[in-house]
């Protein structure tokens, strides 16, 4: 087992080193430089923006630029933010925590409901149930979360006054009632995403769950006698779980991804509205930073469900 | 009013005969506004009055919190690093100037004492220096003295090429000196009419601490700690900062100003759009201020319906306007379009620029774009209100235009666009993406359409557009295109930055990179020589008479095409009364801020 992670992370690293390249020079060749809003400034003379420029090493050579980047990158320099002359990894630091909460809840939120569903609807399918879920499913994930976190916001901020659309990182209070105020913010933008989620991972579970539960080792398992809730946690979830986990983790990144529109709706600091503004302002160390993580991320959670698959059926990683 | 009667009286104010208050009521009775005619005042010499301050709390603090809300969040709080007024804005909750400008364009005072003046003997009659005194008895945060060695070392700072700040452009050609505690000298190099940049204003005038920043001159400026935790003399004082999301203070109760500030601490809150900004402060009333509140005006008019807030405006002298080609972009000599060498094959005959200006109405573009937010207007120059011509008109009339190309022989040909010599009249029209601009592009096109001249349009992402990237053919100062379409930001209550970039010394071509300001490459040697005189003009009377000048000579050529007077748009909490200049940042004149319940 512990030479087969190993394998997989020897491959990681020159998968890292070639995406690296691709975003380096992607992102030289995109047009635009940060200081672009100087440019109708009256007070700031033209030789200030090219020895800004200068400075910066902008007018650098790519490859120059790419090998100053990865030699700092080794040396655990991240380098720092043109725009805000900060370093990139305390940028990145500062945005984490709120990108974490939010989307760990949502995720987590997304697991609660599709699990349970999907595996229920799969052990009655065509039943009222099933198709109720199924309906509400296909709703779910055809609704773009920038609709649905409008009309939330629209419903319970506008209209009721129940919830705050303003996601704070500041909140006055302290003890249980700073708890409170942290779950009554995230509720619109937990809700708003992880039931998008849901919605995908509901029907994806089902469909996982009906292809194992008419294997013949199942009706063998049923034959002998076993109760129904046995039968369908021991023997068809653990098999039908494989592609869940597939999908799962090749979707943390995407979910990242996916949360920008999330995280701009509704103010929160994380990381996709850094990579968001950052792109827009040509900041180019924080966006190289920010895509570079979701690299990593995309590699980690792909080994990452290589060792569950390892765990989950013990045959795969012997090969 | 002829200007010998002006300068008469401006005299008679001088030498007592006639009190200021009897001076700006003459000139009210003449329709100049009393900003202006303090201005003049101040301009010709006589002491300008402090505007009025509208202030009333009578003790310091007990406001609670004050919640605001940029959409752009800053995203560095050292003024003189700045890559857009967020920045500065943020910086300036800290960071003080010696003066700003309140809502009429008047000197406002801060740091100083005094406004300079020839008459206190501050300001030299030939405009070569101005001393200012210093407010005795100020403090930074940390409890140090503010001194005239602070503010020499902000020239000293951002003067130097090695800081690479973006405010070395005002600070480099003066001298600074220290002539005790609480004086400095400012030098010129040559008159200098308009002496309040340096040390004045949001923009280039916040002033550093010297015990803070004296070690992180030149090359090390980005390791100095106060970067991201500013040490300033203003009313609040820095707890927090996270770069594009919030900044977060509290009151100073040291502060230098009497009952000053209002409010015991302060949030400033980034991100999002302006839309929902809108929202937050005048439906929900989650926020007290929104910033630059860039919204259609029936969205706004919805939201304000029975909602928390409002919307205030702040006029200032900014001017969305359409800019003709006088060169020709789609010939290339030596490797360059749009080059001097060419001359732009349409609009070198008058009557096309004229018969497009005609095309451009202003009366659907404020009613369908900017409502409140706009004036409509034919100059290009459009505030300070003395700098203001009244010598020009615009109109809209699409059988005038096609009038004016039928006599000057542009006939429409089969395809129903007008041609001249196997000349088709048909045009590039770009701009920047942004939601009202694009609305703009359509109403003019449409007009072109009815008067047989072909249009098409194009649209370039912001950050490209306004970039000065060499390499990129879609940025403005290239101006690969027939017409293009902007706003460049008036950002002082004068004209004379501006109005100089259209100098054609300052022609942007291939030999100075496109850095260059005077990117439509136009050339008058009227306009030159006005520009020249206006910059070392010290009447102020004959110094608005040329710039007035400057702008009726581009009206007459049609270089500019203004489509719309800009005014500044915020969002308010309906209790707060927030003090917003359109001369200054918003929170320039913060310290005046203050709420009624």
């Amino acid at each position: 087992m512990s030479q087969y992670v190993l394998r997989r992370l020897m491959i990681a690293i020159p998968s890292l080193l070639g995406i690296s390249v691709v975003l380096f020079v992607v992102l030289a060749l995109a047009p635009g430089d940060p200081f672009a809003e100087l440019a109708t400034n009256p007070n700031v003379p033209p030789e200030v923006q090219a020895a800004l420029r200068a400075k910066f090493g902008l007018d650098d050579p790519i490859y120059l630029r790419y090998l100053h980047w990865l030699n700092a990158m080794l040396h655990g320099d991240w380098g720092f933010s043109f725009v805000s002359r900060m370093d990139v990894d305390t940028l990145i630091l500062q945005r984490l925590p709120a990108t974490l909460y939010v989307i760990g809840s949502a995720q987590i939120l997304a697991l609660l409901i599709a699990i349970p569903v999907g595996v229920y609807a799969a052990t009655k399918p065509y039943s009222l149930f099933d198709q109720i879920a199924n309906t509400l499913a296909f709703i779910g994930f055809s609704l773009p979360t920038f609709f649905t976190g409008l009309l939330f916001i629209l419903i319970f901020s506008v209209t009721l006054d129940w919830l705050p659309f303003v996601y704070s990182t500041d909140i006055k209070a302290t003890g249980i009632r700073w708890v409170l105020e942290m779950i009554r913010q995230a509720i619109m933008p937990v809700a708003v995403l992880g039931l998008f989620q849901a919605a995908s991972m509901t029907r994806f579970v089902r469909s996982a769950m009906l292809d194992v539960i008419r294997l013949d080792y199942v009706t063998t398992a049923r034959a002998k006698g076993l109760g129904q809730a046995k039968v369908i946690i021991k023997h068809v979830m653990r098999n039908a779980m494989i592609p869940v986990v597939t999908l799962i983790a090749l979707q943390m990144p995407a979910v990242f991804g996916g949360a920008i529109v999330t995280e701009q709706i509704f103010r929160i600091p994380g990381i996709g509205s850094l990579l968001i503004t950052s792109i827009l302002s040509n900041d180019t160390p924080v966006v190289m930073a920010v895509t570079f993580v979701f690299a990593c991320l995309v590699v980690l959670f792909n080994l990452i469900a290589d060792v569950l698959y390892g765990w989950l059926d013990p045959r795969i990683s012997l090969r | 009013m002829l200007d010998k009667e002006l300068r008469s009286m401006i005299g008679d104010v001088k030498d007592g005969r006639m009190n200021r208050r009897a001076f700006v009521q003459r000139l009210a009775a003449v329709g100049l506004a009393a900003p202006a005619a303090y201005q003049l005042l101040a301009l010709g010499g006589v002491a300008m009055a402090e505007g009025p301050s509208a202030y009333k709390p009578t003790k310091r603090g007990g406001g609670g919190a004050l919640k605001l809300l940029w959409w752009q969040g800053p995203t560095l709080l050292n003024p003189h690093f700045a890559t857009g007024t967020k920045d500065q804005d943020g910086s300036r909750l800290f960071y003080e100037p010696l003066a700003c400008w309140d809502p009429d364009g008047n000197m406002k005072l801060v740091l100083a004492a005094e406004i300079p003046s020839v008459q206190n003997g501050l300001l030299a009659a030939d405009g070569t220096s101005v001393t200012w005194k210093l407010k005795p008895g100020v403090k930074w945060h940390d409890g140090k003295p503010f001194s005239a060695d602070d503010v020499v070392f902000t020239w000293e700072y951002t003067k130097d090429p090695a800081t690479a700040t973006v405010t070395s452009g005002t600070y480099r050609d003066l001298k600074v000196e220290k002539i005790d505690d609480l004086t400095v000298k400012i030098t010129f190099p040559k008159p200098t009419p308009f002496w309040a940049d340096a040390f004045v204003g949001a923009g280039a005038g916040q002033i550093l601490p010297k015990h803070q920043f004296a070690d992180y001159i030149g090359s090390k400026s980005r390791e100095a700690p106060a970067n991201l935790a500013p040490v300033g003399t203003g009313p609040y004082k820095f707890v927090e900062f996270k770069p594009g999301d919030l900044i977060r203070g509290v009151i100073n109760p040291d502060y230098h100003m009497a009952n000053r500030p209002y409010f015991d601490s302060i949030e400033m809150k980034g991100g999002g759009d302006a839309v929902s900004a809108a929202r937050a402060v005048i439906q929900t009333g989650e926020y007290d201020f929104g910033w630059n509140i860039q919204v259609e005006d029936d969205v706004l008019l919805r939201l304000e319906k029975g909602g928390k807030g409002k919307t205030i405006y702040a006029v200032g002298g900014d001017t969305e306007f359409i800019a003709l080609n006088f060169s020709d972009p789609n010939t290339e000599v030596d490797g360059e379009k749009s080059s001097m060498k060419t001359k732009h094959p349409l609009f070198s005959d008058p009557a096309v620029r004229k018969a497009l200006s005609m095309l451009v109405d202003r009366d659907s573009i404020k009613k369908a774009i900017y409502g409140r937010a706009g004036r409509t207007t034919a100059n290009f120059l459009n505030g300070p209100e003395k700098f203001v011509s009244k010598n020009t008109t615009w109109e809209f009339s699409i059988e005038k235009a096609s009038k004016l190309l039928d006599d000057a022989g542009w006939k429409p040909g089969a395809d129903g666009i007008r041609e001249k010599d196997g000349k088709k009249l048909k045009l590039l029209y770009q701009t920047s993406i942004n939601g009202p601009r694009q609305k703009t592009q359509a109403i003019v096109k449409q007009a072109c359409q009815k008067a047989g001249i072909d249009v098409e349009l194009k649209s370039v992402v912001a950050s490209v557009f306004f970039s000065s990237d060499v390499a990129n053919p879609d940025t403005y100062p290239k101006f690969y295109a027939d017409l293009e379409m902007f706003q460049i930001p008036l950002s002082q209550p004068d004209p004379s930055q501006h109005m100089r970039r259209y100098h054609s010394r300052y022609i942007a071509s291939k030999e100075n990179k496109w850095q260059g300001t005077n990117f439509t490459r136009w050339t008058n040697k009227d306009y030159d020589a006005a520009i020249d005189a206006a910059d070392s003009e010290m009447d102020p009377v004959k110094r608005a008479a040329l710039y007035i000048k400057c702008n009726d000579l581009m009206w007459q050529d049609t270089v500019f095409i203004p489509a719309m007077h800009r005014l500044k748009v915020e969002a308010s909490a309906n209790t707060l009364r927030p003090v917003i200049s359109g001369w200054a940042n918003e929170t320039d004149n913060l310290f005046d801020w203050y709420r009624e319940e």
